[in-house]
């Protein structure tokens, strides 16, 4: 069953009680909120999301609910945990859809170690991986979002999840974090791109959440080779350039956006020169997104048009 | 009060094949709450079980694995570089985590920890932070009033951080502070040391000492987070213990004469009753010079049952906040006469209650990737 097939009542009262198993592959969450905010979230961004019973394994088990007492009377706030824990101070009741999206990221950072877990944009192109580790302010997210929309399919605007046996990466095409002159820019550069209402005073600023195209949902569970890493830097008004660069710099970097680098010792540092080696490396310059996503399209020349 | 599923999974690998998905969930989730997941990860490994496991449960298992592997490895580099900085004359004994592991007991398999403890004599302490210091620890900034508790009251230095690595260490100069009600013969425990195989100069507390220090830690110790953990450590050092041709014939004594009974009478109930270990008759028997009056022991029992449980909604029960609060106050009561205890305690509980911890609120702190949870201890 689909997200998008329960009706809003009903997915309020799964979300109540507790029994919404969200499939984000490879993980499944178990979302618990009382809070109409996640609830109305949830239906517009997660609708191609597949949903499980109750019944199953879940890998995390995650709360977002209004805080209670006279100081949420004052000022609605909303609290997130994890399994009782709360993993961070209460923020805004508006802020519940945000606070959800990266309370997710700090699950699978905090635990998946099944995985070389990198702070990196990756979308994919007949079977190869475009991987954008950056740190934050780079405009990953927003590359991310153009190309999701321009014949290449989202994998993640924030986690590249590398499988060192197999040498794969893969993401869980989740909602996609844009600040709000980004939502401009990818609304221009995108129309059919949706996004849930703006959030306004986050730690990042003005926020939305796009939704992840439904293609790239479906096809969550593929994943891809490394094809490109590219160590993009937004630099307003300056030229955008593409040049290649030694994948030994490029490895020292991608170490630096490895949340969990240091769990995998020697099969760290051996897979992650694998997944180097398989792939171009660049360096991205970007001022203007018209120009970076030309030169990043021009990386894998389309042979078949897959966009809807 | 019913035994919680990762107390009978750890004790019953074979009831595996049996468990529901759901059970999984509710397996990983306990054992994560009380730091027990890689321990889980072996146990079911060392009692072939790990095939029953459900393939979305086992990459959890997987994931404990590689941190504990990883901390293994750590952990061995951290005590060649601590014995590096230390004088070559002064001898450094290793504690708990660290001592289980790279002594290669079995309660070192899958032990989760987030700090290297390590023992030196007093005289030696201002001269073995000196030369941490000028190794790259730094002391954890604290406010001035915990700072001069450590130094004043405790029986360790304020914990320190290596700038660099991001690990830490806690400097014992003894086992409990010269203030608790218990004194330990300091010397006599570190009298009775065994070399560290392959870290040359450094020592570790001989089997029954990490037994006895394992019982007095957990046994004064106010917060219980770790607690089963704990109890999980004092039942894997008994039993290789009686293993051994030596047995623990000598615990009650040697726990009398290091002035520990007390905590060794708990140590052989409480494993007994909440672990099941298997422990001879003449064990308990020696251990009975250190039972309190039956009221007391009554209480106790009533708050360790409690308490000695995962920190996990699902293993709460009915005065498990009144227990760890009472366990809490005691443990503050063992450590420091009344006139330096009811200030200090009052500062303290404020503070619990009414002061909001300053949590991340970003994935991307360093804490993420090596799953340390380390709490103050003041």
């Amino acid at each position: 069953m689909r997200l998008a097939d329960l009706e809003a009542p009903a997915l309020r009262r799964l979300l109540a009680r507790g029994e919404l198993l969200l499939a984000t592959p490879p993980f499944v969450v178990r979302v618990t909120s009382d809070l109409p905010q996640v609830a109305e979230a949830l239906h517009f961004l997660y609708r191609d999301f597949g949903v499980l019973p109750p019944d199953r394994f879940s890998d995390f088990r995650v709360e977002v609910r209004r805080v209670s007492g006279v100081r949420g009377w004052l000022k609605p706030q909303a609290r997130f945990s994890v399994d009782g824990r709360e993993a961070f101070l209460p923020l805004p009741q508006d802020h519940a859809p945000v606070m959800l999206e990266w309370g997710l990221n700090w699950c699978v950072v905090a635990h998946a170690h099944q995985y070389l877990i990198l702070h990196a944009a990756v979308v994919e192109r007949d079977g190869r991986a475009l991987i954008l580790p950056a740190p934050p302010g780079s405009g990953k997210s927003t590359l991310c979002a153009a190309l999701a929309h321009r014949g290449w399919r989202l994998l993640s605007d924030e986690l590249a999840l590398c499988d060192l046996r197999t040498g794969t990466v893969s993401g869980m095409a989740r909602p996609v974090n844009l600040k709000n002159q980004s939502v401009e820019l990818i609304s221009r550069f995108a129309p059919e791109a949706r996004f849930s209402r703006s959030i306004a005073g986050t730690a990042k600023g003005t926020l939305s959440l796009m939704c992840p195209p439904a293609e790239a949902v479906s096809r969550v569970c593929e994943a891809a080779r490394p094809g490109w890493i590219v160590l993009p830097r937004y630099g307003a008004g300056e030229a955008t350039t593409l040049s290649p660069i030694a994948r030994t710099e490029c490895f020292m970097e991608v170490t630096e956006q490895a949340y969990n680098y240091n769990v995998h010792g020697a099969a760290g540092f051996s897979g992650l020169a694998r997944l180097v080696g398989e792939a171009e490396c660049f360096r991205l310059v970007h001022g203007d997104l018209d120009a970076a996503v030309a030169l990043l399209d021009a990386l894998a020349p389309q042979t078949v048009k897959t966009e809807r | 009060m019913n035994t919680p599923l990762i107390v009978s999974l750890l004790l019953r690998p074979a009831t595996a094949a049996s468990l529901s998905p759901l059970d999984w969930e509710l397996a990983i989730r306990q054992a994560r709450a009380a730091n027990l997941i890689a321990r889980l990860a072996h146990v079911l490994e060392g009692s072939r079980q790990r095939h029953h496991v459900p393939a979305d449960a086992a990459m959890h298992l997987l994931a404990a694995d590689l941190v504990a592997e990883r901390q293994r490895a750590m952990v061995d580099w951290e005590v060649r570089c601590i014995r590096e900085a230390v004088p070559p004359a002064v001898p450094v004994v290793l504690l708990k985590g660290a001592a289980y592991t790279l002594l290669g007991l079995e309660a070192g398999r899958g032990r989760l920890f987030s700090d290297v403890d390590i023992l030196v004599p007093r005289e030696r302490l201002a001269e073995v932070e000196r030369a941490l210091v000028e190794h790259g620890w730094t002391v954890a900034e604290m406010d001035a009033y915990d700072d001069e508790y450590y130094r004043r009251w405790m029986h360790e230095l304020p914990p320190m951080r290596h700038e660099r690595r991001g690990t830490h260490i806690d400097v014992h100069h003894a086992i409990l502070p010269d203030t608790a009600r218990v004194r330990v013969d300091n010397a006599a425990l570190m009298q009775r040391t065994v070399p560290v195989p392959g870290h040359d100069g450094v020592l570790a507390l001989d089997a029954l000492g990490l037994l006895l220090h394992s019982a007095s830690h957990l046994f004064h110790e106010g917060e219980l987070d770790n607690g089963l953990r704990d109890l999980f450590d004092l039942d894997a050092l008994a039993r290789q213990a009686l293993a051994t041709p030596a047995g623990l014939a000598e615990a009650g004594r040697r726990a009398a004469s290091l002035g520990l009974a007390r905590p060794w009478f708990y140590a052989v109930r409480y494993m007994t009753m909440l672990l099941g270990t298997p422990l001879p008759a003449h064990v308990h028997a020696n251990a009975r010079p250190g039972q309190p009056s039956a009221a007391v022991l009554r209480l106790m029992d009533a708050c360790y049952r409690r308490a000695l449980r995962p920190p996990h909604a699902t293993c709460s029960t009915a005065g498990t906040a009144a227990a760890l609060l009472l366990l809490y106050v005691r443990s503050h009561w063992l450590r420091m006469p009344m006139h330096l205890l009811i200030p200090h305690l009052a500062r303290k509980l404020w503070r619990r209650w009414f002061e909001k911890p300053t949590a991340s609120v970003e994935p991307g702190g360093a804490d993420g990737a090596n799953g340390a949870n380390g709490a103050a201890k003041t």
